[in-house]
């Protein structure tokens, strides 16, 4: 793995809205995240933080507003922006026919890793002994694992991460937190969205509720 | 390339491991043709008569048996999203995703087809022919079968919808791969279907893989 540090970088969002099947999600949303600084996005079931994930990612599109990586759109090299990000969602996409691995090896393989990182990666999340078991045997835990490892291939600045913490022990849920630590050290940016214990000691937080559509016209009125 | 290269050994790998997908294919194949033989009856005249456009059609729907998966696994489980944000254009994703499934549902075809032919009695003079026209027919069944399974996506009952989605599609390969054989058995010059094919698998190489790509960008959305 690369040790040496990320160039500063700023992630901007503004004026976002998002609609999802006819509905308004959240609308008027802007943040600013820069090199070695996390974001945890807050806000209750349904408030649109897998949503803004998305957006973050480039996987969905914004009913209006841009995203910009340095004052670029992101939207003008997607692949570009595929490259600088790790995205850690719901679904863990591992292969069941494939061993941990053959899972990790493949996704180094595209991002240009090499086997030592996947080495190091199974070590950091304490998987060494798994690495020879088929992706299907894994628990939850442990596929989630395999998920946060593929963050370490790479060498991506922006992580966005969802739920991080879900069906993680303590053991990995500490691996976790320094690897969140050092990826922040060497000024990468992290995203998160939580709604449990907080992973980080200071992270800027932006809570979804303040974005959410506004009441009917009639309570307006 | 390396992209290409990773994805499509992915995908080969997966094969190998799942035999069973394949052979179903196969399967499928053969006994759907038997039917046909049992249907007509026992006698040669008529079931030599009708061979080569059982042989293409039942290889057709056997195709499009395995094309529902193409696509639809790697969405399920996330993989999708993951390859999409891998730097990887989506086009190449397409392209190494339908080569991987020619390579095997296609060549598998290919290789069944001789015997499912014999079953039926085809006259010897046109194997040559049913194997040229299935080597440049299966690929188009591939490429468009790449685009009905990006486009039916997280869409329910997507099976029956791809049938109707590609089967009238499929008509034009079944036209002339059926009249490469029935020609090459009444002694005709079989250049026209041959041409015909090749051209459907020139367009269909540089049309489906760019609309398949973008299917699939807005499936994730």
């Amino acid at each position: 793995m690369t040790i040496e540090n990320f160039p500063t970088a700023v992630f901007c969002g503004e004026n976002l809205s998002c609609r999802r099947g006819g509905r308004s999600v959240f609308t008027g949303l802007s943040f600013r995240v820069t090199s070695g600084e996390a974001l945890v996005l807050r806000g209750p079931n349904g408030s649109g933080k897998t949503t803004l994930l998305r957006l973050m990612a480039g996987l969905a599109r914004t009913a209006s507003g841009t995203l910009t990586w340095n004052s670029g759109d992101i939207r003008d090299d997607g692949p570009a922006h595929g490259a600088r990000l790790g995205f850690a969602g719901h679904l863990d996409a591992v292969k069941p026919a494939l061993t941990v691995q053959e899972n990790l090896s493949f996704w180094a393989e595209l991002r240009g890793a090499n086997q030592a990182d996947v080495t190091q990666a199974l070590e950091i999340f304490s998987m060494a002994h798994l690495a020879n078991l088929p992706g299907r045997v894994l628990s939850a835990g442990q596929k989630h694992r395999v998920a946060l490892a593929r963050l370490l291939l790479g060498n991506t600045q922006l992580w966005l991460l969802d739920e991080p913490a879900n069906t993680l022990d303590d053991i990995a849920l500490n691996a976790l937190r320094n690897v969140l630590g050092e990826h922040l050290q060497r000024g990468g940016i992290a995203v998160i969205a939580s709604h449990g214990d907080a992973l980080l000691a200071q992270a800027n937080t932006l809570d979804l509720r303040h974005f959410i559509q506004n009441k009917p016209i009639m309570a307006a009125a | 390339m390396n992209g290409f290269n990773a994805i499509l050994r992915r995908d080969l790998t997966l094969a190998i491991r799942n035999q069973g997908e394949v052979m179903m294919v196969i399967a499928f194949f053969a006994i759907a043709a038997t039917l046909f033989a049992f249907g007509v009856g026992p006698e040669a005249n008529v079931q030599s008569r009708i061979a080569s456009g059982v042989v293409w059609t039942t290889a057709l729907l056997a195709a499009l048996l395995s094309l529902e998966r193409l696509f639809a696994v790697d969405y399920d489980d996330g993989t999708l999203d993951q390859l999409l944000l891998s730097g990887v254009e989506p086009v190449v994703l397409v392209l190494a995703k339908t080569l991987a499934h020619w390579l095997t549902t296609g060549v598998a075809l290919l290789i069944a087809a001789p015997a499912v032919a014999l079953g039926l009695q085809l006259p010897a003079t046109g194997y040559g022919a049913l194997m040229i026209s299935l080597l440049l027919g299966t690929p188009i069944l591939s490429l468009l079968g790449a685009v009905g399974a990006a486009i039916v996506l997280g869409a329910r009952r997507g099976g029956v919808l791809l049938s109707l989605l590609l089967l009238p599609l499929y008509i034009p390969v079944l036209i002339f791969g059926a009249a490469a054989v029935e020609g090459a058995v009444l002694g005709m010059t079989t250049t026209a279907p041959y041409a015909v094919l090749g051209g459907l698998l020139i367009l269909a190489l540089t049309l489906c893989p760019w609309a398949a790509a973008t299917a699939l960008k807005h499936a994730v959305e």
